[in-house]
C-alpha cells in the first residue's frame, strides 16, 4: 500500500487498495478461530468461570499448558505419534522411490497398471476398506516380539505405520513418478552400461537427482501422518498406544465443560505440525503442486 | 512379471528369443539388466504390490461378498451366513439412516462445490500476481490445511459452544435466551460442521489452483493484454480453459473430500443427529458399536462403487496426461 513511494509518479491505484482492504479482512477472518482458541487457551479458568468466555480477560497464563500437557500425558502421546510417523514417513518414501525408480526408468509390461492400482487405492475413502481390515488386522500373526507384543497387527504401533506406508505410497509414487519421469532414462542407461547395478543407480543416482521431490514428500507425509485420526481409531484400542490425535479425542470427554483446557490441548498438538510448515512452507506447497500438476 | 528393459521406445516383447540375428543384436544392445537386477526390480515392486493388494485391493473386493452375508464378524462364514441381497434391502427400504446420510454427503459435495472450492479458486487467481503480501495472505489461508480435523473440530467447538461459544455471544443470543445449539441442533449442524471443513478446505482448494495458475503460459496473458482484453475477459476467455485439466482435478478433489468425510463429525458427535454420514453409518454399525458387519459392508460397497466414478475420471484424466 506504500507501493506509491517506488516510483514517485505511480499513484496508489484504488482497485489495488480494494484487493488489499478484501484480503485483510479475509485473512482476519481465517485467523480468528485460532486467536480465539490461544486467547482461550491462555485465560485462567477461574477468570472465564466468573466473566465467561465472552469477556476481556483479566490475566493471561500458560498454566493452562501446564497443566493439559500433565493430566493429558501430553509427552506421552507426541512419543507415541514420534514412534509412528518417523518410521512411516521414512518407509514410504523408500517404498514409493523405488516404484517409481522401477516404473519410470524401465519399460515394464504393466507399468500403468500398478501406477493406477497404487494411486486409485489412495483415493479411496478408507472406511470402505476397513470392515475387512480390521479383521485381518486381528488375524494376521507378527510373531516377532519386539514388533508387536500381542503377536497382532491390532492394536501395535507397526500395524498402523504399515497401512500408512502402503496407503500413503500411493500418493507418494504417483508424485516422485511424475517427477522422475523428467529425468532422462539416459542417466540410467549409461550408469548400466558402466557396469552399476539397479540398487546403486536407484541410491547413488536417481536419489540424490529427486532431492527436492523427496523433501516435498517427505514435509508433506508428516503432516498426513501426524494429523491422521481414522487408522488409529478403528485399529488400535482405546490404549496406551495411541497417537496424540486420537489422544486428543478422549481429552474432550475428560475435561468436558473446561474449555480453557481443551483450547490448549489441541494448541499443543497442532505445534509440530505448524512448527514443520513454518520452516518447510516451500516443500509443503511444491509437494502438492507436485501432485496436481506435472512437474 | 514382466520384462524389464531399458528400451526408451519399442516395448521388447521377446527379448528371451533364441537364435534370431535381430534378437541378438536387440539382446546385445539392450539386456543391460543382470539377472540379479532383475530380481532386484521385481522384489521392489513385487513387494509393495503384494501389500498393496493384500491390506487394500483385497479388503475392497472382500467388502461386495461380506455384504451378502449377516456375519458377526467373529467366527467364519459359512453357508448359513448367505443372506442374498437382503442387507441391500434393508438399506434401501427400512434402514432410516441411509438415505439422510447420503443425503448429507450430497449436502456436503455440494457446499464444497459450489462455496468453498469456487471460493479457494477465486483467492489464487486474486494472489497470483506481483503484489505486496501475496505470500503472506497465502500463508495464512494455508494455515488451516496443516492442522489436524481433530484440532480444527476443537477449534470451532470453541466458536459454537451454546453458552460458552463466541458466536452466540457475538450476536447477543445469550442474554436473550434464544440460544442456538449450532453442533446439537440437527437441522443446522450439518452446515456448521460443513463451515469448519471449508475452513479447512479452502486453503488447500487455493494452493492446488495457484499451482495451475503459474504453470500458464505468461504469453497468453500478454498476448490476450496485447489484444485488449481485461483482467476478467483474460481470465474467463483465456486462462481458465487453458486450465481445463487442472479444473477437473480440482472438481474431482473436492468430490473425493467430499466421500471421505468423517473425522470432523466423529468429533462433533460420533456421526449422529443431523451428522449422518455414509462414512460414520460403516464404522458405527460394525465395529464401533454394533457389530453388524455385513450390514456394514453393504454400506461401504455402496460408497465404494459412488467413490469409483471420481476415480475413474481422475485417473483417466492424470494417466493421459501420463502416457502423452
Amino acid at each position: 500500500m506504500i507501493a506509491a513511494r517506488s516510483s514517485p509518479r505511480a499513484r496508489v491505484r484504488p482497485g489495488r487498495l480494494a484487493l488489499h482492504a478484501f484480503l485483510i479482512a479475509m485473512v482476519a477472518l481465517w485467523l480468528f478461530p485460532l486467536l480465539w482458541a490461544i486467547y482461550t487457551a491462555l485465560r485462567p479458568i477461574s477468570d472465564t468461570v466468573k466473566n465467561g468466555y465472552f469477556s476481556i480477560a483479566s490475566s493471561l497464563s500458560l498454566d493452562n499448558f501446564s497443566s493439559v500437557w500433565d493430566q493429558a500425558q501430553l509427552p506421552y502421546y507426541y512419543l507415541n505419534t514420534l514412534i509412528i510417523v518417523v518410521p512411516g514417513v521414512l518407509l514410504t518414501l523408500l517404498v514409493s522411490s523405488m516404484l517409481a525408480f522401477a516404473l519410470t526408468q524401465f519399460s515394464w509390461r504393466f507399468n500403468l497398471l500398478v501406477l493406477m492400482l497404487f494411486t486409485a487405492g489412495n483415493l479411496l475413502p478408507p472406511q470402505v476398506i476397513i470392515i475387512p481390515l480390521y479383521w485381518l488386522y486381528l488375524n494376521i500373526p507378527v510373531p516377532i516380539g519386539w514388533l508387536s507384543d500381542n503377536g497382532l497387527l491390532y492394536d501395535q504401533y507397526i500395524g498402523i505405520i504399515l497401512i500408512h506406508v502402503v496407503f500413503q505410497a500411493g500418493f507418494a509414487t504417483f508424485v516422485l513418478s511424475n517427477y522422475m519421469r523428467t529425468i532422462t532414462k539416459e542417466i540410467t542407461e549409461s550408469a548400466l552400461v558402466d557396469g552399476a547395478n539397479v540398487l546403486r543407480i536407484w541410491w547413488d543416482v536417481i536419489l540424490p537427482l529427486c532431492r527436492p521431490a523427496l523433501a516435498a514428500m517427505g514435509t508433506l507425509l508428516f503432516t498426513f501422518m501426524y494429523n491422521d485420526f481414522f487408522w488409529a481409531l478403528i485399529l488400535m484400542k482405546s490404549g496406551d498406544k495411541r497417537p496424540i490425535t486420537s489422544a486428543l479425542n478422549n481429552l474432550q470427554g475428560a475435561f468436558f465443560t473446561n474449555y480453557n483446557l481443551v483450547a490448549a490441548g489441541a494448541l499443543l498438538a497442532a505445534i509440530p505440525p505448524i512448527l514443520v510448515y513454518v520452516a518447510l512452507q516451500r516443500h509443503f506447497v511444491r509437494g502438492l503442486a507436485l501432485g496436481a500438476t506435472k512437474g | 512379471m514382466a520384462d524389464p528393459t531399458t528400451t526408451p521406445a519399442a516395448p521388447v516383447q521377446a527379448e528371451t528369443g533364441t537364435g534370431a540375428v535381430a534378437a541378438v543384436r536387440r539382446r546385445r544392445r539392450y539386456s543391460l539388466l543382470t539377472r540379479h537386477d532383475k530380481l532386484i526390480l521385481t522384489l521392489m515392486v513385487g513387494i509393495p504390490l503384494a501389500l498393496d493388494l493384500i491390506l487394500i485391493w483385497a479388503p475392497a473386493v472382500a467388502s461386495v461378498g461380506i455384504s451378502f452375508t449377516n456375519w458377526s464378524g467373529i467366527g467364519p462364514i459359512t453357508s448359513d451366513n448367505f443372506v442374498g441381497v437382503r442387507n441391500y434391502q434393508v438399506l434401501f427400504g427400512s434402514y432410516i439412516f441411509f438415505r439422510p446420510a447420503l443425503a448429507h454427503n450430497l449436502i456436503w459435495l455440494a457446499f464444497l462445490t459450489i462455496i468453498a472450492t469456487p471460493f479457494g479458486m477465486f483467492l489464487a487467481v486474486l494472489l497470483d500476481r506481483e503484489m505486496r503480501g501475496t505470500r503472506i495472505y497465502q500463508s495464512i489461508f494455508f494455515l488451516p490445511v496443516v492442522l489436524a480435523l481433530v484440532v480444527v473440530g476443537f477449534i470451532w467447538e470453541l466458536q459454537y459452544a451454546p453458552q460458552e461459544g463466541f458466536i452466540n455471544n457475538a450476536l447477543g443470543l445469550t442474554r436473550g435466551g434464544h440460544i442456538i445449539d449450532w453442533l446439537g441442533n440437527p437441522r443446522i449442524n450439518l452446515y456448521a460442521a460443513l463451515v469448519a471443513a471449508s475452513w479447512r478446505h479452502v486453503g488447500y482448494i487455493m494452493v492446488l489452483y495457484l499451482a495451475g495458475l503459474k504453470s500458464v503460459d505468461p504469453t497468453l496473458r500478454e498476448a490476450a493484454a496485447i489484444d485488449g482484453a481485461n483482467q476478467r475477459q483474460t481470465f474467463f476467455r483465456v486462462v481458465f480453459p487453458v486450465m481445463a485439466p487442472i479444473n477437473v482435478i480440482i472438481v474431482v478433489v473436492t468430490i473425493i473430500e467430499s466421500l471421505r468425510a468423517f473425522d470432523i463429525a466423529y468429533i462433533i458427535n460420533r456421526g449422529k443427529n443431523g451428522l449422518e454420514l455414509l462414512s460414520t453409518l460403516i464404522t458405527n454399525n460394525s465395529i464401533s458399536e454394533a457389530s453388524l458387519v455385513g450390514f456394514g459392508s453393504a454400506i461401504a460397497v455402496v460408497l465404494l462403487v459412488i467413490s469409483l466414478v471420481p476415480i475413474i475420471l481422475y485417473l483417466s484424466r492424470v494417466m493421459r496426461n501420463m502416457t502423452a
